[in-house]
């Protein structure tokens, strides 16, 4: 279950490359017979080293893992990164957030349509909203795409050079910290805050997490005090501790940062999460468009490995076993969600389990599972250190701490803020050097989109809650194109399990697209507002119940962009005549 | 046995329940119907259909999945629920093609039934006319994928009842699919049977037999005359009446 | 309403089969109690061609050419009540049954390759309408005020929606006239 992989720098991909040479590798790394469990993890071993998942592949997998072949299939096409087709030589993963595409993403992406041996896709955030327009090249970063930039990726790509050997400067990731706080300048020796929890005790650090106040970090708030209670007080030997680091939100990247500087803080907050919920492992599921942090977060466990803090005696103590595995995400958004993330960390499709009853009793096999945020583990780490008074005076009333935020959008200076929270949107704003903007974004699509009239609204649970996702929008921007770009992430992102976000996500963004066109009446917008209703009302998730914000939000606040775009007519329109012959048209004069 | 003091309220009329009971599991032995497709009493809830939609303390659940805690205050036949179950079956219509006039199950159809029962007339959304393969490989069933609802049911029955694992539910959002499970992905190279379970528990017309689908003309139907609130979810070849569940 | 008038009634067949029609005539000897508050506009079944304002449109079928959009939204200019009549107004039918299928697909199979054609050649008389790339329920061009479910409808759906227009009240069908079939 500790199973470690490593993902070089793949490509050029041969057009078809055979499965055979890589079983024996796989064998090796994962059993001759592995667990079914970590069938999403060897597919995606599969798709980094041959750029496709061949028949071969799945009929082994089918073979030696007791799985059916449909479920396997199944399991490749819920994943966005997941390919049964043989691959070209380059993919190149355009990423598609709306700040993304105000920065010129589109022609970025067309500049590849029509070149041989690469294959331009658009796909959701990656993570890199502060230096962006960003892409993924075979699963790899390419931030700043500047034209210089992306003539060299082309002729990079036309002279076939193995990506590998494409200068290290292209695939710089910035950390990008603009405002340190307590949380990013907490300083400490890796294990002595293990060893001060293993002196105190379990209980008294849980009343310690308790007085603290601090809630969950990854968007919803949840008490973590009470989730881990609540794992606590199930009496069994088998527990899990869990790290979401499926930073999928668009517009978030602080977690990016968390995992590539500060791992050692993450680990030893899991590690006291384990010591006091009585966990002997844990897992970091990290998102597919991080694999370029996986050997960095795999090097820092094996550190602490070495340094006997992590393994059969963690810290000496002869009673407390425990080691973390990282488990790769295949590029999906619900995976954020932590029903669907344990599926996924069980090797399944991602989709939301029924709730209850919740992970924390019943999680990851089945077993009582605390499952939390990347920045939640480092703020449990920074309290181990500071204790509870401290970290609350950190923050406002009910929202103990700081706060991370991903400051992305019209700024002058996008990147990592570290602020209080209940610090107010006005000040992230001045902090970020942008000047009257038109709206921000705040905790991505999912979250809120706040007007010059709400700026002076703290960024805390009980105000404006947040993931840490922060876009700003400037002046020149249409707030239609944001809505659009939502919906479609939505729609895009939908496991497809329930009816209200399967289907309702797709009537929305049919007649949002008609409204695009210049096609919109009174009929689509009164479509969109009850498509909106049902999926926030019925759906079975948080992604479902959040689909519609983006929308409500804008027509609540701004129902002029609306308005300004419809056509003025009693019809429904969702007929186009115009476009409806065409093909019609077009075969008569055949 | 049930026990008062465990027990909810549906609209409020008492409703006696047992340690265990999600809100849908009370409410049918009590006899009050909750609309529902994936879930079935063999095979307990799916909770992706969204039909059994309820409200209870002021937010909407599934009461498929939902526990019934004492006390707990239901609204299920009231105006705003209806219409929110409303507008998920036309949701579901416009989801799939389903074109009733041409449908083997029609009059049959649980779909069908439960737009009957909810006074539906039109689809309200404009249909989306999705073009999923249909599988008419296998000697006796045929596989309808625009159909097709995701209850999952053939699903799990094939899993649990006939241990053959023929169906598995693959992909993501709108190009969810039915996979069977066979190296060509085929239905007629599965283990698939029309004596399987599976084959007789598909609520709609997705999973159909190829022949004599007409035995019983359409007008003699199931739920010809008869609205599924008063018969319950049933199929046409279910042992009898009160064979399955309200 | 006042008795000396009478409501007028046009109707027309889209991408329909005239079914629904045949099921209006089904009301037989019922049609004279009728006959003195219901007069026909455009109809096939009296042969009037032209459309005038009318109170209600009973609109057959779904829209499969430009021409059956344009003729629905006529309709729907000229008449106070716009009623979907049938499947496949209401979503398509039987003829959306070839959305699946592309359109030179269809054509090319239907004109060009399918069993038994002789001088295969795709009609391209510029007289007839353009075929739509997809079946549509009229719901999509047009506002539709009230729907008869069925293929056909009942007789009795068209009683009760003339009786209920002529009461001015809505439609009440009953379980047995809301059946898709």
């Amino acid at each position: 279950m500790t199973t470690t992989d490593t993902f070089p720098r793949c490509g050029p991909y041969p057009a078809a490359a055979p499965f055979a040479p890589i079983r024996e590798e796989l064998t090796t790394r994962f059993g001759a017979m592995p667990d079914r469990l970590d069938l999403l993890q060897i597919l995606v071993s599969i798709q980094h080293r041959l750029g496709y998942v061949p028949a071969e592949a799945i009929s082994w997998l089918a073979t030696n893992l007791g799985l059916s072949r449909a479920e396997i299939h199944g399991v490749v096409a819920f994943y966005s990164f997941l390919e049964e087709t043989p691959p070209a030589p380059y993919t190149l993963r355009f990423s598609t957030n709306i700040t993304e595409l105000w920065q010129g993403q589109e022609a970025n992406m067309a500049r590849f349509k029509d070149l041989p041996n690469v294959r331009a896709l658009p796909t959701s955030c990656i993570g890199l909203g502060d230096q962006g327009p960003a892409a993924l090249v075979n699963g790899y970063p390419l931030p700043r795409l500047t034209a210089t930039r992306l003539d060299a990726i082309a002729r990079a790509i036309a002279s076939r050079r193995p990506v590998a050997e494409w200068p290290a400067e292209w695939f710089k990731v910035d950390p990008n910290v603009r405002l340190a706080g307590p949380l990013l300048e907490f300083a400490f020796t890796p294990g002595a805050l293990v060893e001060r929890v293993l002196a105190a005790g379990d209980a008294a650090f849980m009343e310690m997490l308790r007085a603290s106040g601090l809630r969950g970090r990854g968007g919803a708030g949840f008490a973590t005090h009470a989730k881990w209670d609540a794992c606590r007080a199930e009496v069994v030997p088998e527990k899990y501790v869990v790290c979401n680091a499926d930073e999928g939100e668009p517009g978030t990247f602080k977690d990016r940062l968390l995992l590539s500087d500060h791992a050692e803080l993450l680990i030893e907050g899991m590690t006291i999460a384990a010591r006091v919920v009585g966990a002997k492992q844990g897992y970091i599921y990290l998102r597919g468009e991080y694999l370029w942090l996986y050997d960095r977060l795999n090097a820092a466990l094996e550190a602490r490995r070495r340094a006997g803090l992590l393994g059969a005696k963690v810290c000496g103590a002869a009673d407390f076993p425990f080691d973390i595995a990282i488990h790769l995400g295949a590029g999906a958004y619900v995976c954020g969600e932590e029903s669907a993330l344990l599926e996924s960390l069980e090797g399944r499709r991602g989709v939301p389990r029924i709730r209850p009853p919740f992970p924390a009793t019943h999680g990851y096999r089945g077993r009582p599972t605390v499952v939390n945020n990347v920045e939640t583990y480092c703020a449990i780490a920074q309290l181990a250190g500071i204790g509870a008074a401290e970290f609350a005076a950190l923050g406002s009333q009910g929202s103990a701490g700081t706060k991370l935020h991903s400051v992305s959008g019209d700024c002058a200076h996008p990147g990592i803020f570290e602020c209080a929270m209940g610090t107010q949107v006005s000040t992230l704003l001045d902090l970020c050097g942008t000047r009257d903007p038109l709206a921000v974004q705040v905790g991505g699509p999912s979250g809120r989109l706040l007007f010059p009239e709400e700026f002076h609204l703290p960024l805390d649970f009980s105000h404006v809650s947040s993931g840490g996702s922060f876009m700003v929008i400037g002046r020149e921007r249409d707030l239609f194109e944001l809505v659009y770009n939502f919906v479609a992430f939505f729609h895009h992102e939908s496991c497809g399990f329930c009816t209200p976000c399967r289907s309702g996500s797709n009537i929305m963004l049919n007649a949002l697209q008609r409204i695009r066109r210049g096609q919109g009446t009174e009929h689509e917008l009164q479509i969109i507002t009850e498509a909106a209703a049902v999926a926030s009302k019925a759906s079975h998730c948080g992604l479902g119940h959040t689909l519609g914000n983006p929308f409500q939000d804008l027509e609540r606040g701004r129902p002029a962009v609306f308005q300004d775009r419809l056509r003025d007519s009693p019809d429904g329109t969702v007929l186009d005549l115009k476009r409806a012959v065409a093909e019609a048209r077009a075969l008569r004069e055949r | 046995m049930t026990d008062q003091a465990l027990g909810i309220t549906i609209d409020g009329a008492a409703v006696p329940c047992q340690a265990g009971d999600t809100v849908i599991d009370a409410a049918h032995r009590a006899g009050v119907y909750i609309p529902h497709l994936c879930f079935h009493p063999e095979f307990g809830p799916h909770g992706s259909c969204r039909l059994c939609m309820v409200k209870a303390g002021g937010r909407y659940v599934a009461a498929c999945t939902t526990p019934a805690t004492p006390g707990m205050s239901v609204e299920s036949d009231t105006a705003e629920i209806k219409e929110l179950r409303l507008r998920i079956t036309q949701m579901l219509f416009v989801d799939g093609n389903h074109f009733c006039p041409a449908c083997e199950q029609s009059g049959q159809c649980q779909l069908q039934a439960t737009a009957y029962g909810l006074g539906m007339q039109d689809l309200h959304f404009s249909p989306s006319y999705p073009k999923k393969a249909v599988d008419a490989s296998h000697d006796e069933m045929l596989l309808d994928r625009d159909r097709c609802i995701q209850c999952n049911l053939c699903v799990r029955a094939s899993d649990r009842v006939d241990g053959k694992h023929v169906f598995s539910l693959g992909g993501r959002g709108i190009e969810t699919r039915l996979m069977p499970n066979s190296a060509s992905g085929l239905l007629r190279d599965t283990e698939f049977s029309a004596e399987d379970r599976a084959a007789h528990v598909c609520p709609v017309g997705a999973l159909l037999f190829k022949h004599d689908n007409y035995a019983r003309p359409i007008g003699r139907r199931l739920y010809d005359r008869t609205s599924i609130d008063r018969i319950g979810n049933r199929r046409a070849d279910d042992a009898a009446p009160g064979g399955s569940a309200p | 309403m006042s008795d000396t008038r009478k409501i007028t009634v046009a109707t027309c067949s889209l991408a329909g089969c005239f079914g629904c029609h045949m099921s209006f005539l089904d009301i037989d000897e019922r049609i004279v109690a009728l006959v003195d508050k219901v007069s026909f506009g455009r109809t096939p079944l009296t042969d009037i061609h032209t459309l005038h304002a009318c109170d209600i449109g009973l609109v057959e079928g779904g829209l499969c050419n430009d021409e059956n959009v344009h003729v629905v939204r006529h309709f729907r200019q000229q008449c106070k009540i716009l009623v979907a009549v049938g499947a496949c107004a209401i979503n398509g039918g039987v003829p959306a049954m070839r959305n699946r299928y592309g359109l030179a697909e269809c054509l090319e199979e239907s004109y060009l390759y399918g069993v038994g054609v002789a001088d295969p050649q795709i009609p391209s008389d510029p007289e007839l309408p353009l075929l739509l790339n997809q079946v549509h329920p009229i719901q999509d061009a047009v506002k539709v005020d009230y729907f008869l479910t069925g293929c056909p409808p009942p007789a009795e759906a068209f009683l009760e929606l003339l009786t209920a227009v002529l009461e001015n009240r809505a439609p009440q069908m009953s379980y047995a006239l809301r059946h898709f079939d």
